[in-house]
Order: structure tokens, then C-alpha cells, then sequence
């Protein structure tokens, strides 16, 4: 299962080129990163989204992004009540005949057409990342030209996420 | 309050002009800091820098090469514990920077690097002289701006020097623009610094620090390992207060020396690749071990396999990153070493039953000393001792990378810290002779000496200039064994003898290249010539030059091969 790590980070040039370094000299593996604004002035987001990992590892992962002092907030979301998107747009091959079949066949992921072509229809897709996993490969035998993933982007459920950086600060790390 | 304003000219008579330029703004900066000495480099991208530093006070030295500027700065801050100013230029300045700025990061030595930059105008534009030192210098410092206004200089300024000092020291860079230099704003340096996303556990959880006091009780074979994190903290005291109250004995790593005195009755010397037997042997066979300060650095553990296999790891570490980075960890403390041996220190404390352990420890240290063997060569091990007898073990021992550089630690016991100045992390060549200057100028009254091998001391003998030019009575002493010999001593081991590019067959005449500096020269071949040279050397006020003619095939020994057991030492006797 992969891991998501929800880090705050400081809205400052570099940053994203601080953290991404830091992945690359520890030999961490990132699957997908989105960077965006939070409620906070002066502050964005960073889903990280990196293959499962043993336990002291993905410690040393997050143990070294909190060591980054543009860092301010680190939290492993994987495991915690959690809403993960992700957004992705699909062109797909679709003569007019086609259309009605393939209007029917997204329906139920609650994907929609956003552009219409001549020989392509662009649909877009919201969802839980298997869900558009899914959505992907029942749309491939149609022939997909383009796609366009985000990447995901994550919230906890429960709105106090300070809970690991105050664990590992308090000297309570797991063994 | 620090020196606000120096008269400008467009000051208005009698009221002081609180706009200084940002260069200005540097200087005050460092004034308020209390730094005694920038290390530097001049050029374009610097020159407003430059000129505020002409007659600002602050002596600067200019080396001949950044990075013997670096490596000094790190020198004076390995011994003074304060911290080291470095100033580059642009581009090439810059990247000449690099190898001491990861050598700082990997040695956690606090230094503030300034590097000059292109006009905001021009960044990003390939103009003359620019480099992205910034994206450069990202994995190798602990923190690093690029300062866009001369407003948000004094900030950034105190800020770095905070970071850079604090927690686990380490190096910061601050990249200044031409125009920002040249800009002007209102200098103030009294806002406090504050940085959410950082801010270092120095005080223990003294729950964990209970756990370790039980976790002694209960130890049959408990071994300290103590680490620079001890000398960082200036904790040695406490350290030997907490193995005399617990019986415990201790290791020292490669960066450690210094922190326990070496002639205890509980020390066992130096653990890892090249240490002693009976170090390795406790961090082998242990069944408590109490790391203070060590990062368990590969070279110090050797296979991770047969490390502290048995044992109850207790890792003490102002950096949480370090704690079960390399080796699992039982009893994690995140804080300062000395806050934490203080906190011991007040808990109830009882000597440890380990008379047996102690016993065969003291059996091993006693039959495994180091050692070498007498061939009618000057004997590199013998001429350490020599130094350590006729500096009676009080010089700062400053060493560049090699065999000469184990050789040191093994035949120079410190007793006491803040003496011991090696690249440990980076093993950068080059680092001695520069580093040695820093120390110097760091530590003024103390005899240093300078232990360099002939290959890494041309990396930056350039630096004799300084040594000259200053008058700074180090004594540098070159062994020359023709060769790259710790890496000749691997191929010798471990590629069947195929000396591929190890031997160095067109030697400079190190004695004359020492007259070309106007520094005096010894070349020395005996024991006794040795002995006669270093006691001249010492009994001058300037610097000296003394080349050891050593045996080209001489080897360190007890030696841990890469990829083995810390219990697997070879050439542990004659
Ligand atoms: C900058 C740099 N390049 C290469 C090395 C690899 N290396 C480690 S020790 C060594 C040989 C050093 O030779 P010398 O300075 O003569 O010292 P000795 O080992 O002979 O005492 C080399 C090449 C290094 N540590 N640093």
C-alpha cells in the first residue's frame, strides 16, 4: 500500500527544490507530489505520496523532512481517517458513435465530459486514486491518446494532525 | 545595542543616518555576532562587501584558495566552539566552497558562508561569474538563503548565525546579490530570531532518561560510546562524572577524541575501522550500549550485521533524524548531551556489577595495545609519540586524511577536548593544513601541530602563504611515504598489490617549498633527527616545515576490512 504524507511546508522559493532533494540524496522514492495553498497565509501543502516502505524507514523519511527548516508540520496520513483525490483528465479515442456507450460506462464514477472533438471526447475524473485507477483501465481499450494525472492530494478527517511531529519531538518514537 | 549606523555621507549634521547599505549591514552583523576573524576571498560579485570590510576592525585572513578558507574557518570553530565566517564570490568562489561545506555538514561544525552573487537583474541569465550556489549547496548546509532585499538582511543574518550555532551545529549559507550589497535599508538587529519550523529538542524527556537509568541496572556488559556531540555540548565533565558514578566504560568515536581523558582507568580507547581491539570487542560483545553523541557512522560500525548484535541500544542525539537511522534503537533521547548526562546525573546512580566484563576488558586493553614494530625506519607511529611526549599531550593535533590521520588518533591520547581536528565524515584530503591555521587562530596560546600526508597537503599547501604571512607558529609535519598510502594500503590488501596510481614518484622538495614560503625546513630520516627538528621547530615563534622520510610500505593496523565484523580485526599483535 503506498504511504501518504501530508507535509506544511513554508510558501518560500525553493522549498519544493529543498524537499525533493532531500528525496533524492536519502534515495527516497517519490510516486507523486502536489504542492498547494493552505488556510494559512504563507504556507502550502505538500502531498506526498511514496511506495510502502518498512517502519524505520518512512521514520527516517519524515524525520528528515521535519529537519528541513522550512518544514513546519509533518503527518503520515496513510493510516489516519483521511480524504485522498485525485484529479485526472483522459483523452480517449471516441467516434459519435461511441459517445452514448461511453457516457454510460463513466457514469458511475461520476466522471464527466469536459471536451468534445472530432475523433475524442476528454473526460474528467475525481476520486480516490484507485477509483480513477480503475476508470483508466476500463477506458484503455477505447484507445486512450492523452492522460493527465495529478497526483493526490490529501486531508485528515480529523482536523488535529500535529499528533506524529509531537511524537517524535516528545522522544516517543515507536521502536 | 550593537553599533547601530556608521557615518554615511548623505547624513544630515549630527543626526546619524539609520540607512546603512547592505554591505554595511554584513558588517555590523558580524560585529554584533562577536566575530573575531572572517576567512575570505575577494572578487567581483564581493567588492561592496570588500569595501565595507576595509578597516571595518574584524582581521580578516585571505587565504589563497576558498577552500582553504573553509577548512580554516572550520579549524577555528572545532577548537573555539564558536563559530567560523567565510567569505567567497561568485561562481567560481563559490563552488570552491563545496567541499568544505559538505565536510561542515557531515562534521555538524557551525559556519556561516557568505557568497557573493550577480544583480538580481541578471540571475538566471548565465551572467559572467554566475552560479546557482544555492541549488548547489541545498543537500550540503543545514539551511541556505539567497537574499532578495537589503531589508531582509540583518534578519537573515541573525538567523543564520542561530541556526549555524544551534542544535546540531552545522554550516548556513547566505547568498547576497551585487545590488543588494550596494542597496540600502535600516539595520536592526534586535528583533529575536524565530523560526517555527525549527526549533531543537535540547531538553531530554526524562522519561527516556529513566528508562536508560534502569536499563543500567539491569546491564551485565554496558559500554559508553561517546561521540563530537559530547564535545559540541562541552559535556565532558559530565561525561566523566557519569562513568565514574556508573562504572561504565567508555569508546570513543574517531570525532569523539578528546571527550574522555584517554589515560582513565574506564577508557578503552578509539572504536571502529582502525581502532582497538578491546573498543571493538565492547561494542561487539555488549549488552548495554549507550551512544552519546555518535551518529554510528558505517566506518565505526563496520558490518551492521555484528554491531552491538546483543545489546540494549540507547542512542542520546540533539538530532532525532540520527536516532534509528543506522542502527536500531531500543531507549531513544532526543536532546542535548550534556542536559542529558546532567539529568543523569541527578537521577540515583549506582556503580554497575559488571566486575567480569570489566575484567575481560581490561585483560584485552592490556594485551592488545597498539602497536609497531621497530625496523630501523623512521617509524611514523614512534614520531607521534614523540610529539605527544615533547608537547607533553597539550598541542591541538590537526590532521589531514590518510594513514597519517589514524596513526595520530591511535599514538596521540588527548586529555581533554577541543584538541582534535581531523575530517571524519567527508574525508577530505586537503583539510589539514588550512583547518590547522583556522585552529590556530582559534586557540592563539596552544602549540598546534599540523600532521599531513605528502599527497593531501598538495592539495592546498598553497595555504603556507597564510602560515608565513601571519606568522602563525604552526608545525607542520609532512610524512612522506611516496604515496597515497592508505588508499596503496587497500590496494595492497585487497587488489592483490596492483598499485594503480598510488605511487607518487616526482616529489617536490618539501624543505625547499618551504624556504620558497619563507617558512624554515626540516627533512629527517631518524628517530633522533626527528626528535632534534621538532624540538627546534617548537622552540619557534613562527611556523615550521618538518618532512618524516617514512617507509613506504608502513600500514595501520588493527584494521576492520570493509564488509567485515567489528569482531573481525586483523593485524591486532606483531
Ligand atoms: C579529496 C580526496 N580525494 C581522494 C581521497 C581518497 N583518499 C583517502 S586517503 C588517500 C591517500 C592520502 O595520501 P597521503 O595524503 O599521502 O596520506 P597517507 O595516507 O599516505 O598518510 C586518498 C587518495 C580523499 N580522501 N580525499
Amino acid at each position: 500500500m503506498n504511504r501518504i504524507v501530508s507535509v506544511i511546508v513554508n510558501n518560500k522559493p525553493g522549498v519544493l527544490n529543498r524537499v525533493t532533494a532531500m528525496f533524492m540524496r536519502r534515495g527516497f522514492n517519490i510516486q507523486s507530489i502536489t504542492v498547494g495553498a493552505t488556510e494559512a497565509e504563507g504556507q502550502s501543502r505538500m502531498t506526498i505520496v511514496v511506495a510502502d516502505m518498512d517502519e524505520p524507514d518512512i521514520e527516517q523519511m519524515m524525520k528528515q523532512l521535519h529537519k528541513q527548516i522550512d518544514v513546519l508540520k509533518v503527518t503520515e496520513v496513510t493510516e489516519q481517517p483521511m480524504v485522498a483525490r485525485e484529479l485526472a483528465l483522459i483523452r480517449v479515442h471516441s467516434p459519435v458513435p461511441t459517445r452514448g456507450v461511453l457516457s454510460t460506462l463513466i457514469d458511475p464514477f461520476r466522471a464527466t465530459i469536459i471536451d468534445v472533438g472530432v475523433e475524442t471526447v476528454t473526460i474528467q475524473s475525481v476520486g480516490k486514486p484507485e477509483k480513477v485507477d480503475a476508470l483508466i483501465a476500463l477506458l484503455r481499450p477505447y484507445g486512450i491518446k492523452e492522460l493527465a494525472r495529478t497526483g493526490v492530494t490529501a486531508l485528515s478527517r480529523d482536523s488535529d494532525t500535529v499528533g506524529e511531529v509531537a511524537r517524535l519531538q516528545a522522544n516517543t518514537l515507536s521502536l | 545595542m550593537s553599533a547601530l549606523v556608521q557615518p554615511t555621507s548623505n547624513q544630515t549634521a549630527g543626526v546619524p543616518d539609520p540607512w546603512i547599505t547592505g554591505a554595511e549591514m554584513l558588517v555590523e552583523a558580524l560585529r554584533s555576532e562577536g566575530v573575531e576573524v572572517i576567512f575570505g576571498y575577494p572578487g567581483g560579485a564581493v567588492l561592496p562587501l570588500y569595501d565595507a570590510l576595509y578597516e571595518c576592525g574584524i582581521p580578516h585572513v585571505l587565504t589563497r584558495h576558498e577552500q582553504g578558507a573553509i577548512h580554516a574557518a572550520e579549524g577555528y570553530a572545532r577548537v573555539s566552539g564558536k563559530t567560523g565566517v567565510v567569505i567567497a564570490t561568485s561562481g567560481p568562489g563559490a563552488t570552491n566552497l563545496v567541499t568544505g561545506l559538505a565536510d561542515a555538514m557531515l562534521d555538524s561544525l557551525p559556519i556561516v558562508a557568505i557568497t557573493g552573487q550577480v544583480p538580481t537583474s541578471v540571475i538566471g541569465s548565465d551572467a559572467f561569474q554566475e552560479t546557482s550556489i544555492i541549488s548547489i549547496s541545498t543537500p550540503i548546509t543545514k539551511h541556505n538563503y539567497q537574499v532578495r532585499t537589503a531589508q531582509e538582511l540583518p534578519g537573515i543574518l541573525k538567523e543564520a548565525f542561530h541556526i549555524a550555532s544551534t542544535g546540531r551545529p552545522g554550516p548556513v549559507l547566505i547568498d547576497i546579490p551585487k545590488d543588494v550589497a550596494n542597496a540600502s535599508g535600516i539595520f536592526d538587529y534586535q528583533e529575536p530570531v524565530q523560526v517555527p519550523g525549527y526549533q531543537p529538542t535540547i531538553k531530554p524527556n526524562q522519561m527516556q532518561l529513566r528508562k536508560v537509568v534502569s536499563a543500567i541496572r539491569a546491564a551485565k556488559k554496558p559500554v559508553i560510546l561517546a561521540g563530537a556531540g559530547v564535545l559540541h555540548a562541552k559535556a565532558h565533565e559530565s561525561l566523566r562524572q557519569f562513568a565514574e558514578q556508573t562504572q561504565i566504560p567508555v569508546v570513543h568515536t574517531l570525532l569523539g577524541l578528546g571527550g574522555f581523558p584517554a589515560d582513565h582507568s574506564l577508557y578503552l580507547g578509539m572504536g571502529g575501522m582502525h581502532g582497538s581491539l578491546v573498543a571493538n570487542m565492547a561494542l561487539y560483545e555488549t549488552d548495554l550500549l549507550i551512544n552519546i553523541g555518535a551518529r554510528f557512522d558505517d566506518r565505526l560500525t563496520g558490518n551492521l550485521q555484528y554491531f552491538a548484535k546483543n545489546a540494549v541500544v540507547v542512542h542520546i542525539d540533539i538530532d532525532p533524524a540520527e536516532i534509528g537511522k543506522n542502527v536500531r534503537t531500543h531507549i531513544p533521547v532526543v536532546g542535548d548531551a550534556g542536559e542529558s548526562l546532567k539529568s543523569m546525573l541527578d537521577m540515583e546512580l549506582t556503580p554497575v556489577q559488571a566486575d567480569e566484563w570489566m575484567a575481560y576488558l581490561l585483560q584485552l586493553r592490556d594485551e592488545y595495545p597498539f602497536w609497531y614494530q621497530q625496523d630501523g625506519t623512521l617509524k611514523p607511529q614512534r614520531v607521534m609519540e614523540i610529539v605527544h611526549q615533547q608537547t607533553q599531550g597539550e598541542a591541538v593535533v590537526v590532521t589531514d586524511v590518510g594513514q597519517h590521520q589514524m596513526w595520530a588518533a591511535q599514538f596521540y591520547p588527548f586529555n581533554g577536548p577541543h584538541r582534535w581536528v581531523t575530517s571524519g565524515g567527508l574525508g577530505t584530503m586537503g583539510f589539514g593544513l588550512p583547518a590547522a591555521i583556522g585552529a590556530q587562530l582559534g586557540a592563539p596560546d596552544r602549540t598546534v601541530v599540523a600532521i599531513v600526508g605528502d599527497a593531501g597537503f598538495q592539495m592546498t599547501l598553497q595555504e603556507l602563504s597564510v602560515l608565513a604571512e601571519s606568522q602563525l607558529p604552526v608545525k607542520v609535519i609532512i610524512f612522506n611515504n611516496h604515496s597515497l598510502g592508505m588508499v596503496r594500503q587497500w590496494q595492497e590488501l585487497f587488489y592483490e598489490g596492483r598499485y594503480s596510481e598510488t605511487l607518487l614518484s616526482n616529489q617536490p622538495d618539501f624543505v625547499k617549498l618551504a624556504d620558497a614560503y619563507h617558512i624554515p625546513g626540516f627533512r629527517v630520516e631518524g628517530e633522533e633527527d626527528f626528535a632534534r627538528a621538532l624540538q627546534a621547530g617548537l622552540a619557534t615563534d613562527g611556523p615550521v616545515l618538518i618532512e618524516c622520510r617514512i617507509n613506504p610500505e608502513e600500514n595501520v593496523f588493527p584494521m576492520v576490512a570493509p564488509g567485515k565484523g567489528i569482531h573481525e580485526m586483523v593485524g591486532v599483535k606483531p
